[in-house]
Order: structure tokens, then sequence, then C-alpha cells
């Protein structure tokens, strides 16, 4: 049920504006609650073009609890949410030590630029600290330059590990 | 991967520039440096220059200064102006290729092209300059111990380097 971090690149040489929405707002970071999920399936829908509400239903039972390890983070400016970030801690997974998991992230565009999607990684970081790990991992499309970029930027570089895969005939 | 040798010189321009903030540069520095030539050196900075990537300051200390968003200049920006990054298979043809050993080849190094693209594309200035903060090497007369460096990772430079967080 991997969900690579995603979301829709655009042109590099024309750097937006700060959007007036993301300017000077307070950012709040906190666990997704049960009435975020419309938020999320519309962030999630924008990105990708997918309305996959059955999914995030799916997502929030697993995620959405304050079971060990697993963490579901909305950002929030106002009472809108304006992003999410999931993870979790995976045990042994490819021979790897425990270590902390982001497969999922998503910020609206509107509030892009405004330290949103830095705080969602902090606050999920902290968490995995907290449960013991002092590793951060992810996987996302070669080609999503917009959030490689972002995560770039946060400090992560390539792993040890070089994801394969086969189409099945 | 290596890089073209004008690719190179250009973003050891760029991030010496980047890395000094408003203070300008001076091309014989960057040249004295990396022991390249000032004339070598004076066309990269020219079309560093036509791009905004650089500015001239000109005058008593004059030299160069980071023009561009370095938050949002990637080094593929970059080398992008100096070389043409396209995987293996959307060049030129060459003799054997359509070999079935030809094609396997050019299939491995479309694939580490590709990856490579992707990595100068996901990578701004202002990572670089953090990822310079970060750099340790260790000390020549002691291996065990390490310090941070500048730009261009010569143990023998002074550093500079100011970090830059990206986001």
């Amino acid at each position: 049920m991997a969900t690579p971090p995603r979301s829709r690149t655009r042109p590099r040489s024309a750097p937006p504006a700060r959007p007036p929405a993301a300017r000077g707002a307070t950012i709040t970071v906190r666990p997704a609650r049960g009435a975020d999920l419309g938020a999320v399936v519309a962030l999630d829908a924008r990105a990708t073009g997918l309305e996959k509400r059955a999914y995030w239903r799916g997502v929030f039972r697993r995620y959405g609890g304050a079971a060990e390890g697993r963490q579901f983070l909305v950002a929030e400016t106002g009472s809108r949410v304006v992003g999410f970030i999931i993870g979790e801690v995976r045990d042994w997974e490819f021979g790897s030590p425990p270590c902390g998991w982001v497969f999922g992230i998503d910020v609206h565009p509107d509030a892009r630029q405004a330290g949103v999607g830095s705080r969602l990684l902090d606050a999920i970081s902290a968490g995995f600290r907290r449960a013991g790990v002092r590793t951060i991992r992810t996987m996302l499309a070669r080609d999503n330059a917009l959030v490689l970029s972002f995560f770039r930027s946060q400090g992560m570089m390539a792993g040890p590990f070089i994801p394969l895969e086969k189409v099945l005939e | 991967m290596k890089l073209q040798k004008n690719s190179r010189l250009a973003l050891l321009s760029v991030l010496e520039c980047a890395a000094a903030g408003e203070r300008q540069v001076a091309a014989f520095e960057i040249a004295d440096k990396y022991g390249v030539s000032a004339h070598h050196l004076a066309k990269v900075l020219a079309d560093l220059a036509r791009a905004g990537i650089v500015e001239s300051v000109r005058g008593a200390g004059g030299g160069y200064r980071f023009a561009a968003n370095a938050r949002r200049l990637t080094l593929h920006d970059v080398i992008g102006r100096f070389e043409e990054l396209t995987p293996a298979d959307a060049r030129r043809r060459e003799r054997g290729d359509t070999t079935p050993a030809g094609r396997a080849l050019a299939a491995v190094l479309s694939e580490i092209d590709q990856i490579a693209i992707a990595t100068f594309r996901s990578i701004t200035i202002a990572t670089m300059l953090a990822i310079m903060a970060r750099q340790v090497v260790p000390r020549a007369s002691d291996p065990a111990s390490s310090r941070r460096v500048g730009v261009g990772s010569d143990p023998a430079t002074p550093r500079r380097g100011r970090r830059q967080d990206g986001a």
C-alpha cells in the first residue's frame, strides 16, 4: 500500500511568488482526525487526478490511531487542512535496521513555499525519533522533481538501496 | 558520471558565487582555486552571466555575484547550458547499437543516465550549499578527526561558504 510522495511538477524557471494564503499564516501540525479525511482526499485528488475515498478511509484506519510507529499528520493554517504526511517505522525490511518510512506527503499548491512541508517532515521525524529510529527514508518517482527537490532540501540523499521492478507478463 | 570540463567549472563558479552571498567573487580567485586559465573561465562566466545566473560587477574589487534564485536553480539548469543531458537511448545511434549486445548495453547506460538526470534536476544550489556545510573530511595530520570544508572540498582551501537552507 505504498503511496509515493507526490505532487504535480511545475516549471522551475519562473518561481511563483509566495501565495497570499500562506504568507504569515500560523501552521499547526497535528494527528489526523476522521473529520480531516475529506480535505485529505481532496488534496490527493488534486495532485493525482483520482478521488480515492475508500483507500483513504483504509489509510486512516491503519495510520490514524496511536499505533506505535505509525503516523498520519495534517498541517492546517487557520482551520484549513493544507497538507498531510504519512509514515511508519518498518523493521528489517530489505535487511534494513528499523527506520522511518515516509510514504505519503502533499501540500496544497496555494500553501507551498511557506514551510508547510518542512513542518510536516519535522513533525514526523520527531515521532520517528521518539520511536527510537535514527534514519528516515522515502521513495518517489524520479520525474517528480518538485518533491524530490523538497526532500533534497531537507538533507535527504540517495540511500543504500536501489529499487528494481519488472513487468510481469 | 563525468561532467564536461565547462560544466564542472560552471557549477564550481556558481557555488563559489552563491556561497559568497552578496560579496562578489573575482574571476582570478576561482581560476587560481581550481587551476584553470582565466581566459577559459571568462568564457564560462560570460555564459553564466548571459543566462542571468551570475552578474558581472565592474570597477575596483569587481567580479561576479550570484544572481539567480538559489532555491530554484538546479544543477541540471546549470549543466544544461554547457552540455546536452539526455538519456543514452535518445542520443545519436552508434555503430552496433542495433545488435543484441548493443541494445542491452544501451538499456543499462540509459538507466544510469536517467537516474543521473533526475538527480541533477532535484538538487538546487541552496541544497548544494547545505551539503557543503555538512561536508567533513579527515585532517591530513589526523585521519581520525574531521572538519568542515568549503567549496571544492579541498582541505587547503580556506572556507568561506555559508549555510543556506533550501526550505
